[in-house]
């Protein structure tokens, strides 16, 4: 099985994920869209540990997801505390930032 | 090389330590100033006495009767130009010396008097010191930047003696104007100086004396023509004559010393001095014959027409200096003619300012000749010394004057006809003004102001004008034997003597000078002393009378000719200025500042937008990256 | 390879289905799919250990986080499509193909070599290579991860923890407010019946019947009275009538037929 392939897959996913982030609105859609980035950084990961002979990428894939998942709890539970202040989870209404 | 003395500096040292104490002391000094000034200035004298007494007891052709020289110290050492500060009491020098110092104190006696009710008296020795001490640098230096050095200070004199009554908007105009066409001038000095530099390698007198005959003539001519250029400004020749007419606004002793004994003659020291230069320039030779020639006649025309007194005998000032250009020109054979008018105009034409002074002082400082009149009875020494003078100018029989422009006449004709005739013209002009003068103001019927309480001046006044009446009378014993030509020679040269042109002899033209002067005295007493004389200056003149009311429109000229082309230029380049640099560099800045601004609405708060950016930057990176895979 | 053939245009189409719809909870059930389907290419790739911690962990504990979140948040709330900021959908659509053919590109440029395969990584199994390498190259990265893991779950608790802006109600106050509401207003201060005892059926649009056959309102869930899918249950109120006045006319035996009548519905 050629290595190609599967690195074009994860490309491809990471771009979807790169667009979501940017179209949607909803903080915990925005938050999905992240995840699926890093599973597709994952994918890559592993191919190339099949690629090299070794379980170094494999390693590399394992503690992304337990990134990801500590990630995902404290993220989350910054959501909810902003929703239930602001009675929306909308990025957009984030915008102090600005000139 | 020549005797070397250790104090040949006090002849410059004490005039200007004096002029140091005087500006530094203040207004404690208010009381003696005036003393110190005249004391360090006759202190000056003895010394220079004492060493022109050394040069004369020398034995004849030994060194020590040449010249006596003392090395001050090393002044500039840079790159192979070294500048020694050294001084060189000469056969020229020395007389300028005397003449400086001698002149220069009686003139200072005078001042004592004259300034008496001046409440800045103590300033004015102070200033007259300093041009003292500058004066003296000028002609002792053995270097020509040394004489640069001096040459800048006395215009620096010069600007704050013309200023000096500095309420007068008019005086701070003329010392100003004087001291920016002297700056053209100066142009040419320095360039001369660079010029030598790269040529010569050196400054010096001697060095340039020895490096001329192996120079190429366009340079020689370059530098004769350069050295020219700032004799004119200093000396106020055509075309740098303007500022001399308005210099008048100062006091009258300054004028005197400055304007008329000393400063102004500072050019023909250089050209006498550059005799080496000179000799090998035919082209730059007849360029000082023509600037001579050319002022000698335009400062006389000037004269005839000025009721102002002092602007009157500035114009003969002018060309009485345009005479000893003219001799200077001429080469080795009329050097010492030049030098010898020099000093027997130095003579007489102070004695004529420092007796227009007196009068000055007794018409409560009115300047205007239609307002004199009939002095002769009131003040009587005046009018003696001032005769004494008028008969030197114009040359009459005996007098001082009569030696010493007869001889330049003379070697003006066996140079050319034509300069002869115009030298020979200048002197009937020459005449008829200074006898105008004479007649309106001491023989004329009384035309004075109702204030007008004429008296004679006290001794401190009198006293210097009849000395210097005595030096009008009996200058020209220095042409005995033809002193003065023996006593220059080793320094300019000895002169080939030319025949006369048209078979004349000297004494027929010593006789044909007599007539033309008896015949423009003749013109004035008709003018002036048959007809009574207008207290206004009548409107309806002929067209060269009213060129001559207006300096022959010389500042017309430098108006148009240079200062509106001047002023145009400026302004152009104060607009660009504004405009062009200062608007790139304020439109950069408010390019960076109207970019900016729209640029920071990129920063809109919104997250999304922010990744859109991101992602954006790192698409470019890798880009780049594929980019450098690919290529 | 069939496996991948078969996953990889599916797993595209959900991604991109996942950037697109409307409701969130559609989102996050396709990327679900999306994820498990990750878990089958890994163990494709000769990475059972993955395949499994993919599901568990990533589908099973991750996604379902996101879920529950959702559920706080607002199941119904849909995003409205129209994009707010000028220029963001077609910049966005723009960059992320560009940066997908990017990617393409500089994969497909690289000359990869035959695949090592990882038999020999594996020779012991995959699981005992992962811990082997887990236990020695990466043991400290594993130990600070644990540290992570604590932090998060503690950084969890504090965020969603609730201040308390009133005093915690007392069993002595909600009896005082029962007796209270009452006085004041009528409602019965003992506790409700149990579940099912005023039932009239088992399917919750059914409403419980009161003693004096009135319809229960508290029987019936607000979101279904919001909808309006209550049944009506007026017919069961004329037939308890009916039955009590029939058991005073009639007397037990027949009260007993009419009682299986009435029951037997």
């Amino acid at each position: 099985m050629s290595v190609t392939p599967f690195l074009v897959l994860s490309g491809l996913l990471f771009s979807i994920g790169a667009m979501g982030v940017l179209v949607r609105r909803n903080a915990i859609v925005v938050f999905m869209c992240v995840e699926l980035m890093l599973n597709a950084s994952n994918l890559a990961f592993v191919t190339f540990a099949r690629q090299h002979g070794n379980l170094d990428g494999q390693i590399a894939a394992f503690f992304v997801m337990v990134v990801a998942a500590a990630e995902v709890v404290v993220g989350l539970a910054i959501i909810m505390t902003i929703f239930r202040t602001r009675r929306s989870a909308s990025v957009d209404d984030a915008s102090l930032l600005k000139y | 090389m020549a005797n070397s003395v250790s104090w040949l500096y006090l002849i410059i040292a004490i005039p200007a330590a004096s002029a140091a104490v005087l500006l530094l002391s203040g207004k404690a000094a208010d009381a003696w100033g005036h003393l110190l000034g005249t004391g360090a200035s006759l202190a000056s004298f003895v010394v220079a006495m004492l060493a022109f007494v050394k040069l004369l007891g020398g034995e004849a052709s030994s060194e020590s009767a040449m010249s006596l020289h003392q090395e001050l110290f090393s002044w500039i050492e840079v790159g192979g130009f070294d500048v020694t500060f050294g001084l060189l009491f000469d056969r020229l020098s020395g007389l300028f010396v005397l003449l400086i110092t001698g002149v220069g104190s009686l003139i200072h006696i005078y001042s004592i008097g004259y300034m008496a009710h001046d409440e800045r008296r103590r300033r004015f020795f102070a200033q007259l010191n300093l041009f003292v001490a500058a004066m003296l640098m000028l002609v002792l230096a053995d270097d020509y930047l040394t004489l640069f050095l001096g040459w800048e200070g006395v215009g620096l004199a010069s600007y704050l003696l013309i200023g000096f009554f500095q309420q007068r908007t008019s005086a701070a105009v003329a010392a100003k104007k004087a001291f920016v066409v002297n700056r053209v001038g100066d142009m040419g000095m320095a360039l001369s100086v660079m010029l030598m530099f790269a040529t010569f390698g050196t400054s010096t007198f001697e060095g340039v004396d020895s490096g001329m005959e192996q120079v190429s003539s366009g340079t020689a001519t370059a530098l004769g023509l350069l050295l020219l250029l700032a004799a004119c400004g200093k000396s106020a020749q055509v075309p740098l004559q303007s500022w001399l007419l308005d210099a008048m606004e100062g006091p009258t002793p300054v004028s005197a010393l400055i304007h008329a004994a000393t400063m102004v003659t500072a050019g023909v020291y250089l050209v006498t001095r550059s005799s080496f230069v000179y000799e090998q320039t035919e082209l730059a030779s007849t360029a000082v014959v023509i600037v001579g020639l050319v002022t000698l006649l335009w400062g006389a025309i000037i004269g005839c027409a000025k009721d102002d007194i002092k602007k009157g005998l500035a114009g003969s000032t002018m060309s009485q200096i345009g005479y000893m250009m003219l001799a200077a020109g001429i080469g080795p054979a009329a050097y010492s003619f030049a030098i010898f008018h020099l000093l027997t105009h130095g003579f007489f034409k102070a004695n004529l300012f420092l007796g227009a002074g007196s009068v000055m002082h007794a018409m409560n400082d009115e300047v205007d000749m239609r307002r004199y009149g009939a002095l002769r009875a009131v003040m009587p020494i005046t009018f003696v010394t001032f005769a004494c003078g008028y008969l030197a100018i114009i040359g009459f029989p005996g007098f001082s004057g009569f030696w010493s422009k007869d001889k330049i006449i003379e070697a003006a004709f066996a140079e050319n006809v034509v300069v002869g005739l115009g030298a020979l013209l200048g002197a009937g002009i020459t005449a008829v003004y200074m006898t105008r003068m004479m007649i309106m103001t001491f023989i004329s019927e009384r035309r004075w102001a109702k204030e007008a309480h004429p008296h004679e001046s006290s001794p401190v006044m009198t006293v210097p004008l009849m000395v210097l009446a005595v030096a009008s009378v009996f200058g020209g014993v220095l042409l005995f034997n033809d002193w003065i030509g023996n006593w220059l020679e080793p320094v300019v040269g000895e002169g080939e003597h030319h025949e006369l042109p048209l078979g004349l002899t000297e004494l027929a033209l010593t006789i044909m000078v007599a007539v033309v002067v008896l015949i423009g005295a003749g013109i004035a007493v008709r003018m002036y002393q048959r007809d009574s004389i207008a207290t206004v200056p009548s409107a309806d003149v002929s067209p060269l009378t009213t060129a001559a009311r207006r300096d022959l429109y010389g500042d017309a000229f430098n108006e148009v000719a240079l200062m509106r082309p001047g002023q145009s230029l400026t302004r152009g380049l104060v607009v660009f200025d504004n405009r062009g640099i200062d608007g790139a560099v304020n439109g950069v800045a408010a390019m960076v500042g109207g970019s900016s601004g729209r640029i920071r609405r990129w920063q809109s708060g919104f997250v999304r937008a922010y990744a859109l950016s991101m992602l954006g930057g790192s698409a470019l990176v890798v880009l780049a990256l594929v980019a450098v895979r690919l290529a | 390879m069939i496996a991948f053939w078969i996953l990889a245009p599916l797993m595209v189409v959900c991604a991109l289905g996942m950037v697109v719809v409307r409701k969130a909870v559609h989102s996050a059930l396709l990327l679900a799919v999306v994820m498990v389907g990750l878990a089958v290419l890994y163990a494709a790739q000769d990475a059972p250990f993955l395949f499994a911690v993919q599901i568990i962990v990533y589908t099973g504990a991750v996604l379902m986080l996101f879920l529950f979140v959702l559920m706080l948040v607002g199941v119904d709330t849909s995003d409205s499509m129209v994009e707010t900021l000028p220029g963001q959908r077609v910049a966005a659509i723009v960059l992320g193909v560009l940066f997908a053919g990017l990617l393409v590109v500089a994969v497909s440029q690289a000359t990869y070599g035959a695949a090592f395969g990882l038999e020999a990584a594996n020779a012991d199994g995959n699981v005992p290579g992962v811990a082997q390498l887990l236990f020695s190259k990466y043991v400290f990265a594993f130990e600070v991860t644990s540290a992570l893991l604590i932090t998060a779950a503690l950084g969890a608790m504090l965020l969603a923890h609730r201040e308390r802006l009133t005093p915690k109600a007392t069993q002595r106050d909600m009896a005082l407010q029962r007796m209270r509401d009452y006085a004041e207003r009528g409602v019965h201060p003992g506790p409700l019946p149990s579940p099912g005892m005023l039932a009239r059926h088992n399917s919750v649009d059914t409403p419980a019947l009161l003693p004096d056959g009135t319809p229960s309102e508290l029987s019936i869930s607000r979101v279904m009275r919001a909808h309006g899918t209550v049944r009506d249950v007026s017919h069961d109120r004329l037939i308890a009538a009916e039955v009590e006045s029939d058991t005073k006319q009639l007397g037990p035996s027949r009260t007993q037929d009419r009682q299986d009548e009435a029951g037997e519905r």
